[in-house]
C-alpha cells in the first residue's frame, strides 16, 4: 500500500482536515517541537497530542457537540428521552457494528443479543419485579459484572465466529442470536422466559435521579461520546490500523506476523464492550428486558441502522439511529398505521440500492460537488 | 446513480418538512383519547378488529363524549412490549392524550400497566390484554380493566367438561402467560370437584409442527384440553384430524374464536361440537348483543362475519370511558379526580352482560361455554350451552384459597393423580 | 475419485457426536417404541418439507453467491396465489403449478431488475434481499390480510395410512417424502446430466471461464434464480397443505433453509439433503423427548456446524 492509499484507508477527518490546511501530519510535529533535551521529548509528546487535537476540532466539530448539550433544553420531555436518549443508546450499539463491520469486515448480527445478554444480567444481579431470581445487588456491581459478562460473551461468539468470513459469519452470528432468543424465552428459572424483568430503573446517585429525562440523556450522552472517541482513537491505533488491515488483507497481514485470530477475538471483545454499555442504556431506557429484545427483529433492526448510517465512519452509526427512530415514531402520522413497515423496509432498501455507504455516503458525495479542496478522497470504496 | 441520489437527498428533505408541518396541525377543544392495538405482527387482524370495536362505541356516541369532540390518537405496536410502551409513551407525552386505551396482549399489558405508574395524571384503560398479573401483582391506581382476564373466560367450563363425561383429559398448550391463566381458569374447579389433567405438555410459542405432540397422547385419557391460538390452533386440529385422532377437544378461548373459524379454507367437520369458554360468543341470544353485532355489520363492511374478541373487549372498554366522561361532563380537572370516581362506579348491560369492575379495577363479568355448531349457510359459529355471570379474579375460589394458590404457571395447579 | 481414508480427528468426531446418539436410540427404542418411530418418520418427512424449501436457496448460492433473504417472502408469495388459484379453479395440483409459476417470475424479475447490476458484492446483495422481504411481508400482509390460509386437497391424499408399528399416519405427509425424493432426484439430474446443469456446476466452480468459454451467463444465472425461486413457490403450496400459511411464515421457512443450507453446505443439493435430515430429525426427536428447549437445540447445531466446518458439513472451500 502506498502512502497516499494508507492515508485514505484510515479515513479519518483528522487527516483530512489536516491534509485540507496544506500541512502534512509530519509539519505539525515538526512544528510543536520546543526545544533540546530529554525532559523537552516528553513535553514534545504531549504538545503534539494536544496541537494535534487542536488542528481536528473544526467548525462542525464545536456546533455538533454544543447542540448535542443544549438539545434537553430546547426540547420537551417526550423528546429528550424518546428520540434524544433511545437514538443515543440504540446508536451506540450499532456503533459496535460499524466497528466490527466496517473497520473489522465482520457484520455480526449478535450485537444485539450481546446487548440483551448484560440487560438480562444486569436484570438478573440488580434488583428488579422478579425478586424470585434477582439477586439485588448494589447496581454499580451488577453493571460490572453485567458489562464483563457479556463482553466474556462477545469474544466467545467472536471465537467461534472467527473462522467464518463474510455471508458465513452473518449466518452464524444470526443463529447464535436466534438460539440466544429462544433459550431466554424458554428458560423460566434464570431468564424468566415470555415475560421477562421489569421495573429495571437507572439509580439515583444521591440527589441525581437519572431516570428523569434530562439526567437520563445526560448520561445517554456521555457513553456515547466516549463510545465515539474511544473508536476513533483506537482505529488509528496500532491495534486499529492492524484490523483494518486484516480486513482488507489477512493473508498478508498472516505473513507479516500478526495474529490473525487474536486481532479479530479483540475486535468482537471490543465491539461487545460498547454494545454490553449500549444494551444497559437500553434496559434502563425501557425499563424492562424481555425475549422480544433481543428477536430476530430487533437484530436484523440494528443492522438496518448501521447501514443507513453509513459503515464507513463511527457517526454514521448515529446517524442511522436517528433517522430510525424517528422514522419510527413518526412514520405512523405520515402514512397509513398499518404501512409504516413498508415505510421502514422501502428507506432501508433504498438506501441499500442507491447509496451503498449510508446517509454519510450521501453527504459525502454531496460534499465532493460542493468543494474541490476535498477532491483528493474521491468515489466512495464499496465494500466487498 | 447521481441524479438518483440528488432525488433520494431531496425526498428526505421534504419527508423532514413534512415532519414538521404535521406536528404543528392540533385541533382545539376536542379530548384526544389515545387508542393502542396490535397493528404489525400475528395479532395484526386482531388488533384491525379492535380498534374497529372502539370506532363503534365512539360512533354509538356520535364522536361527542363530556360535551367535547373526542379524536381517537391510533398507535400501534408488534405486541411486544417494548414497542407497546414505546407507542404509548409517544401518544401520552408526545401527542398529549389524557386517556389512554389499550393495549392488546397480555404481556404488553404488563408492560403499560408499570409505565401508567409513572403518569399518574393520566387514565389508563385496557384495551384486549387479559393476563392475571396486570391486576392481581402490584397493580397501578390509574389502569381500569373492564373486562375479565384469562382465567376468569375460563371458569365454569371445568364443571362442563364433567358433565361430560371427561375425567382424565391430557393438556397441549402454548409455553407462555396467557395459557398459564387460562389453563389454572379451567383446572381451578376442574380438579376441585375430581377431574384429573394426566399431563400438560408445554409447546414453545410458534410451534406449526405438532406431529410429535400428537404422537405423545396417551391412549387412556378422555379428551384433550387444547389451549392454542391463532395460527397454531389451526395447524394442530388440521394435523390431529390427518392423524387419525378422534378424542373430543376442549379448547381455550382464542383456540375455536372467531379467527380460528374463519381461516380461509375448508372447514374441518371434526372442529363440531368443540367445546370452549370465554368472555363472549357469537350466537348470545340477547337484544343487547343482537344490536352489537348488528351495528358492527352495519359499519364496517371489511370487517369479520360477525365482531371477534378483540373488538367485543375494546368496544367495552372504550364505552366505559366515554359513559364515565359524559357521567363527569367531560371534567378531567385535580388529577382526573371525578373521571375516576365515575370509571369504579361505572355498571352498564354490556352486550355480552353486565360491565363492571372490582376494588382492583379489574372487571367482573360473564363468562360463556360454548360449542362450535355449523350455521344454516355452512359457515362456523360458537353456540352458546351455558352462562355463567359474576366471576371474580378468584376464579370461585374463597380468596384465601385462591391467595394460596397464587397465578398460574407451568407447575400451578396441578392435579395428575 | 480417491477414496478418503478417516482420520484419527474424523474418527473421534464422528465417536463425539455420534455415541450419545447411539446411546438415545437404544433407550427411546426400548422405552416407547411407537413413539420412536412415529417420532422418526414425523421427522423423516419434516426434513423432506425444509429440503424441498431449501434446495432453491442452495442453488441461487452455490451458483451466484447470492444469499437470498427473501427466500422466505418468496415462499409466502407462492403459496399465496398457489391458494388464490386453488379457490377459484378448486384444482389443488393447478395451485401447485401456480405456486411454483408465480415465485418463479418474481424471482426472475428480482434477478433481472436488481441482482444483476450487483454482481460480486456480495455483503451489499445480503442488505438488498434483506430489504426486499421487509418490503415484500408487508405487502403481502397488506393484499391478504392476517388471516390464516389453508388449502384442500383432494381426499385421497388427505386422510391417514395405516402403517406397520406406527398405526395411523398422515398420508400427506407421506406424499410430501415422496414428491421431495422426486425432486431432489430430478434437481440432481439436472445437474449432473444436462448441458445446463453443467454450465451451471461450471459456473458454481469458475465464473469467469465459463462466461470465457462462450455461454451467456447472464441466461444462465436468470434461469437458475427463476428455478431457485420457483421451488420456493412450490414449497409455499406444500409446506401451507401440511402446515398452513400466514404472516410470519416467510421468516421462519427462511431461518429453516439458512439452518439446513449451512449446516449442510452451500452449493451442494445432496449437502442440502443432508442438513434437512439433520435438522428435521433433531426438531421432531426435541419436540418429542425434551420440548421445552427443542428449538434452542436447531440453532446450536447450526452454531456447532460452522464453527468445525466454517463453510458447512460438505461445503466446498473456494
Amino acid at each position: 500500500m502506498s502512502a497516499a492509499q494508507w492515508r485514505r484507508a484510515m479515513n479519518s477527518s483528522a487527516a483530512a482536515a489536516v491534509a485540507a490546511r496544506g500541512q502534512s501530519p509530519s509539519a505539525a510535529v515538526h512544528a510543536a517541537r520546543p526545544g533540546p533535551a530529554t525532559p523537552a521529548s516528553t513535553e514534545g509528546a504531549s504538545w503534539r497530542w494536544l496541537r494535534s487535537i487542536a488542528g481536528a476540532i473544526g467548525a462542525r466539530h464545536v456546533i455538533v457537540l454544543v447542540a448535542l448539550l443544549v438539545y434537553p433544553f430546547v426540547a420537551t420531555p417526550f423528546f429528550t428521552y424518546q428520540i434524544g436518549a433511545q437514538s443515543l443508546a440504540l446508536g451506540l450499539i450499532a456503533l459496535s457494528l460499524t466497528f466490527l463491520g466496517g473497520y473489522g469486515g465482520m457484520v455480526s448480527l449478535a450485537q444485539m443479543t450481546i446487548a440483551g445478554f448484560a440487560a438480562y444480567m444486569l436484570a438478573i444481579f440488580g434488583a428488579s419485579s422478579n425478586v424470585a431470581i434477582s439477586l439485588g445487588w448494589p447496581w454499580w456491581l451488577a453493571l460490572v459484572v453485567a458489562v464483563v459478562l457479556a463482553t466474556i460473551l462477545a469474544a466467545a461468539i467472536g471465537w467461534l465466529s472467527v473462522r467464518t468470513e463474510g455471508i458465513y459469519t452473518i449466518m452464524i452470528t444470526l443463529a447464535v442470536g436466534v438460539a440466544f432468543f429462544y433459550l431466554a424465552q424458554q428458560n423460566y428459572t434464570l431468564f424468566n422466559g415470555f415475560q421477562g424483568f421489569s421495573r429495571i430503573a437507572a439509580p439515583t446517585i444521591g440527589e441525581l435521579e437519572l431516570r428523569q429525562p434530562v439526567p437520563f440523556y445526560f448520561l445517554v450522552l456521555a457513553c456515547a461520546l466516549a463510545g465515539y472517541f474511544f473508536v476513533k482513537h483506537l482505529i488509528r491505533a496500532p491495534f486499529g490500523i492492524a484490523l483494518q488491515g486484516i480486513r482488507d488483507n489477512p493473508r498478508r497481514m498472516h505473513s507479516l506476523g500478526y495474529d490473525v485470530t487474536a486481532h479479530r477475538v479483540g475486535a468482537y471483545a471490543v465491539a461487545g464492550l460498547l454494545a454490553a454499555v449500549g444494551g444497559i442504556l437500553m434496559v434502563w431506557y425501557n425499563g424492562r428486558i424481555s425475549p422480544g429484545t433481543v428477536g430476530i427483529g430487533a437484530m436484523v433492526n440494528i443492522l438496518i441502522v448501521a447501514v443507513l448510517g453509513g459503515m464507513k465512519h463511527p457517526i454514521g452509526a448515529f446517524i442511522g439511529a436517528i433517522v430510525f427512530v424517528l422514522l419510527q415514531n413518526f412514520a405512523i402520522d405520515l402514512v397509513d398505521r398499518e404501512r409504516f413497515n413498508l415505510v421502514i423496509g422501502g428507506v432501508f432498501l433504498a438506501i441499500v440500492l442507491f447509496s451503498p455507504d449510508g446517509l454519510l455516503g450521501l453527504w459525502q458525495s454531496l460534499r465532493t460537488r460542493a468543494s474541490a479542496r476535498f477532491t483528493h478522497r474521491g468515489t466512495s470504496r464499496t465494500h466487498q | 446513480m447521481s441524479r438518483a441520489r440528488r432525488m433520494f437527498a431531496r425526498s428526505l428533505v421534504g419527508a423532514a418538512a413534512v415532519f414538521a408541518v404535521v406536528g404543528l396541525a392540533h385541533a382545539q377543544d376536542t379530548l384526544k383519547i389515545g387508542l393502542l392495538a396490535t397493528l404489525e405482527g400475528p395479532f395484526a387482524a386482531g388488533g384491525q378488529d379492535g380498534m374497529r370495536g372502539a370506532d363503534l362505541a365512539l360512533k354509538q356516541k356520535n364522536g361527542m363524549a363530556g360535551g367535547k369532540k373526542i379524536e381517537f390518537i391510533k398507535v400501534s405496536s408488534d405486541a411486544t412490549p417494548d414497542k407497546a410502551v414505546g407507542s404509548t409513551r409517544k401518544a401520552v407525552e408526545q401527542d398529549k392524550v389524557q386517556i389512554m386505551i389499550g393495549p392488546l396482549s397480555g404481556d404488553e399489558g404488563i408492560a403499560v400497566k408499570n409505565y401508567a405508574k409513572t403518569q399518574p395524571n393520566i387514565t389508563f384503560v385496557n384495551g384486549s390484554s387479559g393476563a392475571q398479573a396486570t391486576t392481581l401483582a402490584d397493580p397501578a391506581p390509574n389502569f381500569y380493566r373492564f373486562n375479565t382476564e384469562g382465567a376468569q373466560w375460563m371458569v365454569g367450563l371445568g364443571e362442563h367438561a364433567l358433565g361430560k363425561g371427561y375425567k382424565r383429559m391430557f393438556l397441549i398448550s402454548e409455553d407462555y402467560g396467557f395459557p398459564y391463566s387460562q389453563v389454572q381458569g379451567f383446572m381451578a374447579s376442574y380438579c376441585a370437584k375430581g377431574g384429573k389433567v394426566v399431563d400438560k405438555a408445554w409447546v414453545p410459542l410458534g410451534t406449526k409442527d405438532y406431529a410429535s405432540v400428537i404422537a405423545k397422547i396417551p391412549k387412556d385419557v378422555d379428551a384433550l384440553l387444547v389451549v392454542l391460538g391463532g395460527s397454531d390452533a389451526v395447524n394442530f386440529l388440521t394435523q390431529y384430524e390427518q392423524t387419525g385422532g378422534d378424542k373430543p377437544m376442549i379448547g381455550g378461548s382464542i383456540t375455536v374464536d372467531q379467527t380460528v373459524l374463519n381461516f380461509k379454507g375448508k372447514r374441518r367437520e371434526s372442529l363440531l361440537g368443540t367445546a370452549s369458554a370465554g368472555p363472549m360468543a357469537d350466537s348470545i341470544d340477547t337484544p343487547e348483543w343482537k344490536k352489537f353485532v348488528a351495528d358492527y355489520k352495519a359499519n364496517f363492511k371489511d370487517g369479520f362475519p360477525s365482531p371477534s374478541l378483540f373488538a367485543y373487549l375494546y368496544y367495552i372498554n372504550t364505552k366505559a370511558t366515554l359513559d364515565a366522561l359524559d357521567a363527569v361532563k367531560g371534567d378531567l380537572s385535580n388529577g382526573q379526580k371525578a373521571y375516576r370516581e365515575a370509571l369504579q362506579k361505572t355498571d352498564f348491560k354490556g352486550p355480552a352482560g353486565e360491565v363492571k369492575i372490582d376494588a382492583n379495577r379489574n372487571g367482573v363479568g360473564t363468562t360463556y361455554i360454548t360449542e362450535v355448531a355449523k350455521a344454516a349457510d355452512g359457515s362456523f359459529y360458537n353456540k352458546v350451552v351455558k352462562s355463567v355471570p359474576n366471576i371474580s379474579q378468584t376464579l370461585g375460589l374463597p380468596e384465601a384459597d385462591f391467595k394460596k394458590m397464587g397465578l398460574g404457571s407451568r407447575d400451578v395447579p396441578d392435579c395428575r393423580k | 475419485m480417491t477414496t478418503r481414508r478417516m482420520t484419527r480427528g474424523q474418527w473421534g468426531l464422528w465417536l463425539l457426536f455420534g455415541g450419545p446418539v447411539a446411546v438415545f436410540v437404544v433407550w427411546a427404542v426400548s422405552d416407547n417404541p411407537p413413539l420412536f418411530f412415529k417420532t422418526l418418520l414425523n421427522g423423516l418427512t419434516l426434513a423432506s418439507l425444509y429440503f424441498l424449501v431449501a434446495s432453491g436457496f442452495t442453488l441461487v448460492f452455490g451458483l451466484m453467491r447470492n444469499v437470498n433473504l427473501a427466500h422466505g417472502s418468496l415462499y409466502l408469495f407462492g403459496a399465496y396465489v398457489g391458494w388464490f388459484v386453488g379457490e377459484h379453479t378448486g384444482s389443488w395440483v393447478l395451485a401447485v403449478f401456480a405456486g411454483f409459476l408465480s415465485a418463479a417470475l418474481l424471482g426472475l424479475l428480482m434477478q433481472l431488475l436488481v441482482f444483476r447490476h450487483m454482481q460480486g458484492q456480495d455483503l451489499r446483495q445480503t442488505l438488498v434481499t434483506i430489504g426486499l422481504s421487509i418490503v415484500l411481508a408487508d405487502l403481502m400482509l397488506w393484499i391478504w390480510g392476517g388471516e390464516i390460509y389453508t388449502f384442500d386437497p383432494p381426499s385421497w391424499i388427505y386422510g391417514s395410512t395405516t402403517l406397520p408399528l406406527i398405526n395411523k399416519f398422515p398420508t400427506y405427509r407421506l406424499m410430501v417424502l415422496l414428491a421431495s425424493i422426486v425432486i431432489g432426484v430430478g434437481l440432481w439430474l439436472l445437474l449432473a446430466r444436462t448441458r445446463i446443469g453443467m454450465m451451471i456446476r461450471a459456473g458454481v466452480d469458475d465464473r469467469g471461464m465459463l462466461a470465457a468459454s462462450g455461454v451467456n451467463v447472464q441466461l444462465v444465472f436468470a434461469l437458475t434464480f427463476a428455478i431457485g425461486a420457483g421451488l420456493a413457490g412450490l414449497a409455499g403450496v406444500v409446506g401451507g397443505t401440511a402446515l398452513s400459511i400466514s404472516p410470519g411464515e416467510d421468516t421462519r421457512y427462511l431461518l429453516a433453509s439458512l439452518v439446513v443450507v449451512i449446516v449442510g453446505g452451500m452449493g451442494s443439493v445432496v449437502g442440502a439433503a443432508i442438513g434437512a435430515l439433520l435438522i428435521g430429525l433433531a426438531e421432531q426427536f426435541g419436540l418429542a423427548y425434551a420440548p421445552t428447549y427443542s428449538v434452542v437445540f436447531t440453532f446450536v447445531i447450526m452454531v456447532v456446524a460452522l464453527a468445525f466446518k466454517p463453510r458447512g458439513l460438505m461445503g466446498k472451500a473456494t
